[in-house]
């Protein structure tokens, strides 16, 4: 029962906190005064645009916001790239060499886009130099480049020109990213997360054994972990390591952490079109599908593993721990690949078939609350294209937010949406055809599929969680999961620039008898639709093979 | 604007959010975490006779009779199909068994995600009980008031069922044994 409870109060938190700091996006994002934060911060913002040259207007084009993100995201990875190579001897207590350079692309790649997935032992391979200049570096800004888009296309959709890349990414730090950082790193401080730059410590145990103590500045790394949907953990074993996650507290605190940006991006949209009945209806629609996720994974892992109901009872603690318990951690599981944060508090290999069929799920629609900026982006995606649906359903023409939905935004729509099971199912299918070997499979039978699969999803949605027992530390993974990073990543975000500023270009209409209206339980009710055929049916065939076919297994 | 300049802009961009997001902000926090949290800033550290021992967060491994022991750890990525993770159950489900622990609680048989879980329940604390007390050579009952002293959740809200902290019980285990075996000096009243 408390699993449930806590679970339930976990959500509603995030419910009640999300008009907040909705509000606080849209000010932010829209330049409306904040006189409090304006007083101390516009003269800094202002002075810092000045000094790289900048002169805060509008971009007129898509290209013209689209190009300085390039340009600047391109160098943030060649920082990263460089320390991670190079790792010199400076905040490096343990003498860590420079990594592998495919592993050390990989790492930059997988920061840069916001995805953090690793396939590298952190505490055995990165000195804090490499934590800081490098990870947390590109933790806050992929999550800030994410934000940037996120709002450069919702005011695309609601009219308005599409912003200035260099502001909305500064502003996204100064007045969202860091102060929200900065206070969940002092709760996460008192709670017992280190925040040191001594070094690691080798301490002998009780027994007479060696452990390692791999303390570090982890406090305000693990804050921008979370709230940023980054999800790369300061250690391998991510948020399941007591130094990154001490206390039942600390989970269900970043648990909210996780949802709360991307609930409250779904908020400030509908500030932004002045209609907030619609954005209430859309955050009804991912937490109606989050809440599903999360009974059946609770369910599943409360439930436990009918295979080992020889030698003990309850819940599925393989790979969890057991001051967050088998319920809670197959909630983290659920809101972690539904937001893209991908961090794990337990092993989600180890998890049951059904957990593992909800995170693929969310992985595969990407809008189950979503990822950083981007969440909302894809969600009005489906939406436009549910929009053309039932236009054609019943015979007018679609309009969304008094603008026409034509073909060009239908095709920009459908290129979005094809992006993703490009990149997930072409290299799982050839890595799965490379056999065995070459994909390091470690679970036999109908898994050994979920994990390949897996991997490609996790990275082309910028996740990062992953089915860990994979042998994934290879050239071939790293080479190919990083071309599913940067398409899941760049292509996107260029087509959605670009959808969106069209979009905004279109003349406005005022509604007539005939508009079909948006903001209503029916129409919601077909988005849902939508999104699970277009989204989930796409990759059902692999769903079939891989943790349904487990499923049937266990249960016979 | 041309190539040149908007590639100078970035660099510029580039070098200030660094410097912002890795200097500006780390700082006054590492500053800060030693003023309000010195000891969780440096990883809780557990101290004895002056040596570093361990942390009171993490977990260690035990296998010596003479201490209560922790969940295992090593294969945490065993798929619930697997065949490998039924037969490691049962395996150390035996080992248990030869031990006198007929019906071993469920986390003392599957992996911890961390490899370093700091608890385990009250009921694989206290199946464990007989074995340290004919071990230690000491009454059931003593032991039996350390497991309350060293439990931690759900009210702290450190654990989702009430657990014990292994590493701090085996320690207080051995002040137990030391008073115990060792004559105790008088005490000296402080001034």
């Amino acid at each position: 029962m408390l699993p449930w409870l806590l679970a339930a109060v976990n959500l509603a938190a995030v419910v009640l906190t999300a008009p907040s700091l909705g509000r606080h996006l849209f000010e932010v994002f829209d330049g409306r005064p904040q006189p409090a934060w304006d007083r101390w911060l516009k003269p800094i913002e202002t002075g810092l645009l000045r000094w790289i040259g900048d002169n805060g207007r509008s971009a007129d084009s898509a290209i013209g916001y689209l190009l300085p993100l390039l340009i600047s995201n391109a160098l943030f990875g060649a920082v990263a790239l460089t320390l991670l190579l190079v790792q010199p001897a400076w905040l490096n207590p343990l003498g860590f060499g420079g990594l592998r350079w495919d592993l050390a692309l990989h790492t930059t790649f997988s920061f840069l886009t916001n995805t953090d997935q690793q396939h590298l032992v952190p505490e055995q391979s990165l000195g804090n130099l490499a934590q800081l200049g490098a990870m947390q570096f590109l933790m806050f800004v992929s999550a800030a480049t994410g934000l940037a888009v996120g709002f450069a296309v919702i005011r695309g959709f609601s009219g308005r020109p599409i912003g200035n890349f260099h502001l909305d990414l500064l502003r996204a730090l100064t007045r969202v990213l860091i102060p929200a950082s900065l206070l969940l790193a002092l709760f996460l401080l008192v709670s017992g997360v280190p925040m040191t730059l001594a070094p690691p410590l080798e301490i002998t145990t009780l027994e007479g054994g060696q452990q390692l103590l791999p303390r570090g500045p982890i406090a305000l790394f693990e804050a921008i972990k979370q709230l940023g949907e980054n999800g790369g953990g300061f250690v391998s074993t991510n948020s399941a390591h007591p130094y990154e996650n001490p206390t039942l507290l600390t989970n269900l605190v970043s648990t909210w952490a996780m949802l709360i940006i991307p609930a409250a991006t779904i908020d400030a949209f509908g500030r932004f079109v002045g209609n907030r009945r619609q954005s209430n209806l859309l955050l009804a629609l991912v937490f109606a599908l989050l809440l599903i996720g999360t009974v059946v994974s609770m369910a599943a892992e409360q439930a436990g593993n009918p295979m080992l109901e020889r030698w003990l009872s309850g819940g599925n603690l393989q790979g969890k721990e057991l001051r967050f318990g088998a319920g809670l951690t197959g909630l983290w599981s659920v809101v972690t690949t539904g937001t893209m944060t991908g961090a794990v508090n337990g092993s989600i290999d180890a998890a049951m078939p059904l957990t593992i069929l909800t995170a693929l799920f969310n992985l595969f629609l990407q809008v189950v609350v979503g990822g950083q900026g981007t969440g909302i982006a894809y969600l009005l995606v489906y939406v436009l294209l549910a929009v053309f649906l039932t236009g054609l359903m019943v015979g007018r023409t679609p309009e969304f937010l008094g603008r026409k939905v034509e073909k060009a935004q239908v095709v920009w729509a459908s290129l979005i949406l094809l992006i993703h099971p490009l990149f997930v199912l072409i290299p799982a299918a050839l890595t799965l055809a490379g056999g065995a070997s070459l994909a390091g499979i470690s679970n036999p039978g109908s898994h050994g599929i979920s994990q390949v699969v897996y991997e490609y999803a996790s990275a082309a949605a910028n996740n990062g969680s992953g089915l860990e027992g994979l042998g994934d530390g290879t050239a071939w993974w790293n080479l190919t999961t990083s071309l599913s990073l940067l398409g899941g990543r760049f292509l996107p975000i260029a087509a959605l620039l670009a959808l969106a500023d069209g979009f905004r270009r279109k003349p406005a209409i005022e509604p007539s008898p005939g508009t079909l209206r948006t903001d209503t339980g029916l129409f919601t009710g077909v988005t849902a639709v939508v999104l699970v055929i277009l989204g989930a049916l796409t990759f059902f065939p692999v769903l079939a093979l891989g943790p349904i076919a487990e499923a049937l297994t266990l249960a016979s | 604007m041309s190539a040149v300049a908007q590639l100078w802009r970035g660099v510029r961009f580039t070098l200030l959010l660094w410097f912002l997001t890795v200097v500006v902000i780390t700082l006054p926090l590492l500053g800060l975490a030693r003023l309000v949290a010195p000891d969780a800033a440096s990883g809780s550290l557990i101290r004895r006779d002056g040596q570093v021992v361990g942390s009171r967060l993490i977990g260690q491994g035990f296998s010596s009779a003479r201490y209560l022991q922790s969940r295992p750890a090593g294969a945490p990525n065993l798929a619930a199909s697997n065949p490998e993770l039924a037969a490691r159950v049962a395996a150390t489900a035996r080992r248990w068994q030869s031990a006198g622990v007929a019906q071993p609680a469920a986390e003392l048989l599957q992996d911890s995600a961390s490899g370093v879980d700091p608890h385990i329940s009250l009921a694989a604390a206290r199946q464990q009980l007989p074995r340290l007390a004919r071990e230690r050579q000491l009454p059931l009952a003593e032991l039996e008031r350390l497991i309350p002293q060293h439990q931690e959740g759900p009210l702290g809200l450190q654990a989702i069922e009430p657990v014990v902290n292994v590493l701090r019980f085996n320690l207080a285990l051995d002040r137990l044994a030391t008073a115990s075996t060792t004559p105790s000096p008088p005490v000296p009243a402080r001034p």
